[in-house]
């Protein structure tokens, strides 16, 4: 690399250094520290901050949150599939207008996107009043603040995250596989249970990937649909950062939040390449 | 094939992808129907107007946010397109292995999730003893704006290929002017879509900018969390319209710079915020 090339590069490689880098070394740096009654640092190592976190309330805290990924990954993959598919099935003009209608929610806000289901959702929202008017219910259902509303914004968050990877993946599909196994005699039903699934694993992989490390982080739905009973592990981070001042305590559960989401990561890429693997070795 | 392909599709798949369209869009359109809605209560329609949006303007709190906003997303525009830009051109020049190393340096606000971010740079801000204002923020927009930049630049860069500046330096052109008459015209329609992008995700940020934010440098998105909190208006819902016509139209004009002299293919989805 000559000369000048250097000093074009340089300035974002410090910039990311400084901005980047460093910061998160600092959270892990942090996280060892200890804090005085005011929430300043105190910068004498320990590991109380760690051992904090296995406290069953954080614990049970830390638990909800998977779970609520896990139900809010499973929901996205089983209504985002049928629409992907079917969007393959259609022609180019029309597969256009779907990509686009799919790719406009990304650059929604997701702020004013979760807003919107507090318009639908709350006691005088349009869906009680609804409900009301064509005498199903008598007394508006209490909906808003409550985990099944928590678990409804984040799908419906997510659902855009799910079906790209997986549309991708459906195009990018051998589909002479296809017309093979129909000529032998296959169902369409056997044909896609034995063929297009299994291809589109990778596809389904990454949009799980997407929306679990996603959601784990998403504090902000959990906040305004969820109230005060909702609370998930980025809330109780956000909370020693903005609220609690416990900044060592908050580092600590942001360095297990990123070690989680690393190890997910990998569990699902090594089940992946298995996966790939063995399809390698029935071919072969 | 065009049978072929009809036939695979079932009533129930056709049925199942337009109800999931609407569950996507109804919660939208509805905060924008409710935003041109007479009665202050969100639940029927009682005739139509505009007055919500002129109380937004009279409203000093949101203006102000409004004014910080475009602060924040111009400075960071022009410093992370600058940044990135330069980023993508030293890159293709590299061969060593350094390259891997500054490419994954420059996905690292990607990948990283944003509350980390946000409070990765609080902790850096408060130890450089730095007072969290509009600095703080522009800094931290500027810093994940580099990479959506470079990733955008530099597909354009690839596209383009290295015959034509080849073609300068053989024909006796310097190596700025090669940069000034071939590279630049050329990766131009990627450098500005880059810059309506971080413009874009700079104005809509939430999560990064609700940790490095002060007092006096609230952002619209801060001003609309804290207002939802409190539960839901008129005004708030002719806001969030504003903003919602804001980002698609800046996206759908980044999309058509990008797309122009591209297959149909490759223009869907090339937008994609990962």
């Amino acid at each position: 690399m000559n000369k000048r090339s250097f000093g074009v590069l340089a300035p974002v490689v410090l910039w990311l250094s400084f901005f980047m880098v460093i910061p998160m070394l600092a959270v892990i740096f942090v996280s060892f520290m200890q804090r005085d009654n005011l929430g300043n640092i105190v910068w004498t190592f320990s590991l109380d901050n760690y051992a904090r976190f296995f406290e069953p309330l954080y614990l049970g805290i830390y638990w909800d949150t998977i779970w609520l990924s896990v139900l809010t990954t499973v929901f996205c993959l089983l209504l985002s599939y049928p629409l992907a598919y079917y969007m393959t099935t259609l022609g180019p003009k029309a597969q256009k207008f779907w990509l686009i209608g799919i790719t406009v929610p990304f650059w929604i806000n997701f702020l004013i996107r979760t807003y919107a289901w507090i318009i639908l959702l709350r006691t005088q929202g349009v869906v009680n009043s609804l409900l009301m008017d064509i005498g199903l219910i008598s007394e508006p259902l209490q909906m808003l603040y409550t985990q099944g509303a928590v678990l409804l914004g984040m799908v419906y968050t997510f659902i855009p995250y799910m079906v790209l990877p997986i549309y991708v993946s459906l195009e990018q599909m051998d589909k002479r596989l296809l017309e093979a196994s129909s000529d032998l005699g296959a169902s369409r039903w056997r044909s896609f249970w034995h063929i297009t699934l299994p291809q589109t694993k990778s596809g389904m992989m990454t949009g799980s990937v997407l929306v679990f490390v996603t959601t784990t982080g998403m504090f902000v739905v959990a906040d305004i649909l969820g109230g005060a009973k909702s609370q998930m592990i980025s809330n109780i981070i956000q909370n020693q950062f903005l609220g609690a001042r416990d900044w060592p305590f908050g580092s600590a559960l942001s360095v297990i939040f990123v070690i989680s989401s690393l190890v997910i990561i990998g569990l699902f890429n090594r089940a992946l390449r298995s996966s790939y693997d063995s399809s390698k070795e029935a071919k072969a | 094939m065009k049978t072929a392909q009809a036939s695979k599709r079932h009533p129930w798949l056709s049925i199942h992808s337009f109800l999931l369209m609407a569950f996507i869009y109804i919660p939208v359109l509805l905060i924008i129907v409710f935003s041109f809605n007479d009665s202050r209560m969100s639940t029927s329609w009682s005739g139509f107007t505009w007055k919500w949006y002129s109380t937004l303007f009279d409203n000093r709190t949101v203006m102000e946010a409004l004014s910080n906003s475009l602060t924040i997303a111009f400075t960071s525009t022009i410093i992370s397109t600058v940044l990135g830009t330069m980023a993508a051109l030293a890159i293709r020049k590299m061969q060593n292995r350094g390259k891997q190393g500054v490419i994954g340096l420059l996905y690292m606000p990607i990948v990283v999730p944003d509350i980390i971010m946000g409070l990765s740079l609080l902790i850096l801000f408060s130890q450089l003893k730095m007072d969290l204002g509009k600095m703080t923020v522009i800094i931290a927009h500027i810093t994940f704006s580099i990479s959506y930049v470079y990733v955008i630049v530099s597909s354009r860069l690839a596209n383009m290929g290295k015959q034509l500046e080849e073609a300068a330096n053989d024909l006796g052109a310097s190596s700025w002017q090669t940069f000034r008459f071939v590279t630049l015209p050329s990766i131009w329609p990627g450098v500005i879509a880059g810059a309506l992008i971080a413009f874009t995700l700079s104005i809509d940020d939430f999560m990064i900018s609700f940790f490095v934010s002060g007092p006096n440098s609230t952002t619209l998105p801060i001003y609309i969390y804290g207002s939802v909190k409190r539960g839901i208006s008129p005004e708030i819902n002719a806001l969030c319209t504003i903003m919602i016509v804001v980002s698609v139209m800046l996206i759908i004009l980044a999309q058509w710079l990008l797309g122009r002299g591209k297959s149909d293919k490759e223009k869907g989805g090339s937008l994609l915020p990962f």
